[in-house]
């Protein structure tokens, strides 16, 4: 039981007490929402641009394997020595991550379209930007919710590690525990920041099937593009887990 | 950075071999392991969702907490490589399991009733039928997870045991830039290769699927 004194001792939950638990949840939760508003804000437009037009198309489903195989403590380590320490290599190094998965979501999410839903939009009078955001986008939501789920689990985990280079939240107990030999301190670090991944994961799952239309959440995510199975994604679901951390 | 890597070879070697030992394990384990659990969460659709679910859950373990909460509960010591193998074999599995679960359900239920009318048995059938037609969502699969181990080892260089990781911290530490480019530039490279011999492979062994398009 002594390597749950740290996490079961109540003095390290207080309110609003810095280096508490709470307060580190609260960073983390802080470090991820920032980074996934910012990604977001990036890899939606980009990604409609390129699966409306089909216009460098290339980038959109090479980004997700890129970003992948990006060793994430080496592009981190590597901005933090560029440009040094601080919030703003660190973010900038969780957005670069948190882009890919939003980015080849997105796109997926528009090309797996049926064509004669737009054409239908079209036929009914709609403007290329009505058929954007009221056909296309409802449409592609159920791909780009999990996209950006899988960068919310992404950049959770990759926080963590961001401690070593400074970084406060949860890895903090985690590094700092590692360091001064505190096993306690680290178990309690490590069980508190993975709840925290499942809750937001579970959190974004049941997200994902509350903003899906309906009308789409049925069977309209059917593949129809370019793969020779027919492979059916079950209605409401989670795609893959496919690209995080 | 030519002057570093002459003369830092041994050590950028030792890292790099570490490294893909570090990552590949867990990808064989994972695969033998996946395939049976997969193909039971078809065979009994009633396992479908709990493995399905369990999966995604372990998969959501940052890596880094992952690594040290595992010495407790397996009793293995901080600073052994083992907590990184069992670890990516976890995430591997989680991954896997889905995709060969998947793979195996977008199989046409009327293959499957030929393959039984021309006499083939149940295990028969599962090895000459229904794997080769699942092996493209399967190794689609494959790919993402020994790509994505190959990026997380290096975590485990906070650890002591990360290959290339060990790289990254040592020019952390120097503020020096030339390691870490070397790690990064080796790791996505031994990424891109382990991604092409499944590419290869997958080519190779389904002759009559259309590759490409898909990322």
């Amino acid at each position: 039981m002594e390597y749950l004194e740290f996490l079961l001792d109540p003095a390290n939950w207080e309110l609003g007490q810095s280096g508490a638990i709470p307060a580190l949840v609260v960073d983390h939760l802080f470090y991820t929402a920032l980074t996934l508003v910012i990604g977001a804000l990036i890899a939606i437009p980009v990604g409609l641009y390129i699966g409306h037009t089909g216009r460098f198309a290339f980038v959109a489903i090479n980004a997700g394997n890129a970003g992948r195989s990006l060793p994430t403590l080496g592009l981190i380590i590597f901005l933090v020595t560029l440009i040094g320490f601080g919030l703003v290599p660190v973010i900038a190094a969780l957005v670069v991550l948190a882009i890919p998965p939003i980015l080849t979501s997105t796109y997926a999410g528009l090309r797996a379209i049926d064509p004669a839903s737009v054409d239908a939009a079209k036929g009914m009078g709609m403007r290329p930007l009505q058929i954007m955001f009221r056909v296309e986008i409802p449409m592609a939501l159920p791909l780009i919710m999990s996209g950006l789920r899988s960068a919310t689990l992404q950049v959770v985990s990759t926080a963590t590690v961001c401690a070593y280079v400074g970084l406060g939240g949860l890895g903090r107990l985690l590094i700092d525990g590692i360091a001064l030999n505190q096993y306690d301190r680290v178990v309690a670090g490590a069980v508190v920041v993975a709840l925290l991944a499942i809750i937001l994961d579970l959190g974004a799952a049941a997200l994902q099937r509350l903003v899906v239309s309906p009308g789409v959440s049925g069977r309209a995510l059917t593949r129809t593009s370019n793969t020779p199975s027919k492979r059916a994604v079950p209605a409401g679901s989670d795609a893959p887990p496919s690209e995080a951390r | 950075m030519i002057d570093y890597i002459s003369s830092n070879t041994e050590v950028i070697w030792r890292a790099f071999s570490e490294h893909v030992f570090l990552a590949l394990i867990p990808v064989l384990l994972a695969i033998v392991i996946s395939l049976p659990l997969g193909y039971l969460a078809v065979r009994y659709s009633k396992l479908y969702y709990p493995l399905v679910n369990v999966s995604s859950i372990l998969y959501a373990i940052p890596s880094l907490a992952l690594f040290l909460l595992l010495p407790p509960i397996i009793g293995t010591r901080v600073l052994s490589p083992l907590n990184i193998i069992i670890a990516l074999t976890i995430y591997s599995v989680a991954l896997m399991v889905r995709v060969v679960a998947d793979g195996l359900n977008s199989v046409d239920p009327t293959v499957t009733q030929a393959a039984t009318a021309m006499g083939y048995r149940r295990i028969k059938r599962l090895f000459s039928v229904e794997l080769p037609i699942a092996l493209p969502v399967m190794l689609a699969g494959l790919r993402v997870a020994t790509v994505a181990n190959v990026s997380i080892v290096s975590v485990g260089a906070l650890l002591g045991v990360g290959g290339l990781g060990a790289l990254f911290l040592r020019g952390l530490q120097l503020d020096y830039l030339d390691p870490i480019i070397v790690g990064i530039v080796l790791s996505v490279l031994l990424a891109a290769v382990c991604d092409s011999v499944i590419v290869l492979v997958q080519r190779r062994f389904t002759p009559w699927s259309r590759v490409g398009g898909r990322a």
